[in-house]
Order: structure tokens, then sequence, then C-alpha cells
């Protein structure tokens, strides 16, 4: 991989950092309704820069692990997240889930700089500007900006989604089935693009698809049974986007579709 | 437009004809009920009055409905903000609905004098809950991903309130703000009638007790028309403001 570090698009609010992203260790992950524990006593290692993917059935308790981890909800405490550089994880984690979660007030290019919005910031500072609409550009939508997201079709609102993560600019990437909703072919454009635009980051992604999973991570743990546990991870070859071509990637597909049916009936 | 102006015609002339027949059919003496036409003559004798009259009520109504939009703004972020403000101010807001304005209205005459001040207070008093309710429950119902995407983003609590959750919530006004504009005449017309020198309400019961049955009802159609106009402009605004709102009937479906 070349050495572009994750500020490398456009200018940064802040002097360009050339260090890679941390990595991000989780002890003791623990989610509860109740009395009854989802899963208990998860560790795992999200390595620098590396996509790492959780892959498990719906249910599992995948999105409140990552919510957990954001520290937007307890899950019954205990959990301890900690950064390879011993600083807090939650205001350098962006977050992109399932749902676009655009501001429907907003237009697109708004939206896109929400965050420097909700901090206080110049939106209309020249540079925050072309470094939004750069990031629009980037995702296709050069068009848009100046649309309220209504008027935009489910792909592009994730896409629009995208661009705001990027431009949040943060090292690390927490995503939650970001591209579930969408149909075939566009979650295959937008995985592409995701897989491009952050391929120097910190990202944990969890997928209830095993093929998105296979494109798209360095590392893939599987996440099943009750109490769920995570199994020792598989890699597999070349890097992401893989191609769906690649007789490789469908076979780790086939295996495992079984391995979560398994868990599923065990 | 053509077609809504056309339709609206439609309606009054309905309306007007209906009446007519009602006035043929049993025969009502004229200080019963006059017939449209009798009104329409009563209005043209007494035009400058009633629209003297109407100058008044109107702004009893509109000065009432900015105050008291105003006050349940004000309430319901405070209600939303404040947890001292939601056990201390809930118990006023439902007191407020639970007294009758009728009830309150000769004591705020009393307080506020026969001028307009005791109107706008009357109107304001009747819009204040639905404005502070729906507007309290637009803050409350804030969408959850949104407020934690936020908190994802370091947004403070100011920024939070004024980017998402106000911003979400003014759907939940804007119908709070057109219920207090139906009712807003309400408050003020009880004001006139308990104790006034001007107004629609005033000139109705001068007539009344005249026995000018077709001047009262120039004056209530004047009254009609004053409420509806107000509230097709508050609408039109409203809808104009909130354009990400999504409007759909079920009757389109």
């Amino acid at each position: 991989m070349t050495s572009k570090t994750w500020s490398a698009l456009g200018t940064s609010r802040q002097m360009p950092i050339q260090i890679s992203p941390p990595s991000v260790q989780v002890l003791g992950a623990r989610v509860a309704f109740g009395t009854v524990a989802l899963f208990d006593g998860l560790d795992f290692d999200v390595p620098s820069g590396k996509w790492t993917c959780i892959l498990g059935p719906s249910g599992v308790g995948k999105s409140t692990l990552l919510r957990v981890i954001l520290g937007l909800e307890d899950g019954g405490g205990k959990t301890v997240v900690s950064c390879s550089d011993g600083l807090p994880l939650a205001p350098r984690a962006a977050f992109m889930a399932q749902r676009d979660m655009l501001f429907p007030w907003l237009s697109v290019l708004q939206n896109v700089t929400l965050g420097e919005r909700l901090r206080g910031g110049d939106v209309n500072a020249g540079a925050t500007r072309s470094r939004a609409l750069n990031l629009l550009a980037r995702v296709g939508l050069a068009d848009a900006a100046e649309k309220l997201p209504n008027a935009l079709s489910g792909g592009m609102r994730q896409r629009v989604a995208l661009a705001r993560t990027l431009m949040e600019d943060r090292p690390v990437l927490l995503m939650d089935e970001p591209f579930a909703s969408l149909d075939a072919i566009t979650r295959l454009r937008l995985q592409t693009l995701a897989a491009e635009l952050l391929c120097d980051r910190t990202v944990l992604l969890v997928t209830h698809d095993p093929l998105e999973a296979l494109r798209l991570g360095h590392r893939i743990h599987v996440l099943s049974g009750s109490p769920a546990y995570l199994d020792a991870g598989l890699e597999p070859p070349g890097n992401p986007p893989r191609s769906i071509g690649d007789p490789a990637i469908l076979t780790m597909q086939g295996e495992l579709l079984h391995q979560l049916d398994r868990a599923a009936t065990a | 437009m053509m077609l809504r102006i056309g339709r609206l015609l439609g309606v009054l002339f309905g309306l007007v004809g209906l009446w007519q027949c009602i006035v043929w059919m049993t025969g009502a003496a004229h200080f019963i009920l006059p017939s449209p036409s009798h009104v329409a003559a009563a209005w043209l004798r007494y035009d400058i009055l009633i629209l003297t009259h109407s100058i008044t009520t109107a702004t009893e109504i509109i000065l009432g409905l900015l105050s008291g939009a105003v006050l349940g703004i004000v309430s319901a972020l405070s209600l939303a903000y404040f947890r001292p403000a939601r056990l201390w101010l809930m118990p006023v807001l439902v007191a407020s609905q639970a007294i009758p304005v009728f009830a309150l209205a000769p004591i705020l005459v009393l307080w506020l004098g026969y001028g307009m001040v005791s109107k706008i207070a009357m109107a304001m008093l009747i819009i204040y809950f639905p404005v502070t309710t729906a507007f309290y429950d637009g803050l409350r119902r804030a969408d959850p991903g949104l407020l934690e995407l936020a908190q994802t983003m370091s947004a403070g609590r100011w920024a939070t309130l004024c980017h998402v959750r106000v911003p979400g919530a003014l759907p939940a006004l804007a119908s709070g703000l057109r219920v207090a504009t139906a009712v807003a005449p309400i408050g003020a017309v009880v004001g006139e009638w308990v104790g006034s020198s001007a107004g629609l309400g005033h000139f109705m019961l001068l007539s009344n007790a005249r026995m000018q049955v077709d001047v009262m009802f120039a004056a209530l159609v004047t009254l009609a028309v004053l409420s509806v106009t107000l509230y097709s402009i508050v609408d039109t605004l409203l809808r104009r403001m909130i354009p990400w709102s999504p409007d759909t009937h079920p009757a389109d479906d």
C-alpha cells in the first residue's frame, strides 16, 4: 500500500497528521438486556489501518456491540475500549449506520459539513466548503449539493452519508451494515468506493453479509452462538476491495455461510 | 389555484343556497333567521363600521397569536431542558386549560381593562396550551439516530438543541400553531362579549341588544371570513417554512 495517511483526503482542519491511525482493543465486551447476556467477555483487536469485519446473524448483538464501543450504550458496564496511543476512542471515531441519518432540513452540502456545524465551526469558510464539495464529487454527487435529502434515492443518500463520514476525517471508523438497505449493484459500487476512500484507516464493520465481509475485510471474525463468541478470524488473500468473481472468495463465502448456518442450528 | 378558488366559491354558493332554502321552507321571521340577501344588505349598510371593528378584532387575534406562540415556544423549551420546569410548569400548563376561558374573561377584563389587552391575554391563554404541548412533544420525539450521530460528532448540548431537536420539532410546532390559529378568534371574541368598547364581538352584542339580527349575522360572517383567511395565510407560511416535512394525504394512497 502507498504511504497515504488518513488525512490525505483534501485539506484537513488540523495540520496534516503523518501518523498511522491507532489500533483499538476491546476487552471483556458485554451486552446484556436485563439479566440475559447476548455475549460476555468478548476480547478482540481492531488493527491499525485495516478493515476488521464482524460477521454474524441478525439479533446476535453486532449493532449493540458497536454502540457499546462508541459509548452510546453501556451494555451493562465492564466493556473496556482502549486505543494503541492511549487516548480515548470516542472523539476520534466516526460512526456510519445502516440508516443514512441525513438531516432532512439540511441540503446535501450542509449535511456533509454537519460535524463542523454541530461543533460551532464556520461551515461557510472557503476551505470547509471546497473540501465538502470535493468529497461530494468523489462520491459522484457534485450536482446534488444544493438538493434536500428527500429528493435523492437510497443509494445517493448513503453516498452523502459516506461523504459526511469522510468529512469528519477521523482515524477510526465504526460501520453498522452501512450498505444493507441498498440494491445489489449500488451496494457493490459503494463497497468499492468506501474501500478506496477509507483504505488507510482503522475500520470496524459489522455485517450479516459474508460477501460484503469478504470483499472489504482484511480480517473477518464470525460472531455466533448463545451467548455469542468470536471465532479466531480469517484473513482472505489479496487487498480489498476484492473482486466478487474471484473463485477463492466465492469458496470462502460458501464456507462462511455454512459456518453461520451451523451456528444457527446448533 | 383557479381550481381551488372555484371550489371555494362552489362551497360558498352551496352554503348560501342552503341557508336561503331553509328561510323559504320554514318561513322564519327576519329577526329569527334573516335571509342571505338581508344580511348582505345589512353588511353594505354598516360596511365601514364592520370593517373598523374587524380591524380591532384582527389585531387582537394576531397579537394574541404572536404572544401566545412566543410564550408557548419558550415554555416548551424550558420544559424540555430544565427538570424543575417540568415539575413546576406542567401543573400550571394543565390548569391553564382546566379553567374555562369564559370563567376567566370577566377577571381579565377587570384587571386589564376594556381595551385590547384583555382580549390579547384571552387569545394568548387559549392558544398557550396547544402550542406548548405540540412543540414539547416534538422536542421529546427527536430522532434518536440523529441524536446519536450528533453525539459521535462531539456536539454539545446547545448545538444538539439548535441543530437537531428544534428543527426536528418544527413540524409538530406547526401543527400546534395551526390549532392555535383556529382557536385564537374564540379567545378574542369571548373577551369582547364580556366587556369591550370595540371589535366584532362588541358590535354583535350591540346588534343583538337592538334586535338587529341581520347586522349580527353580517358581523358573524365577517368573523368567519377573517378566521378562514388568517388560517390559510398561517398554513401557507408554515408549509413554506418547513419544505422538508412530508405532506401526504391518505386519500391519495
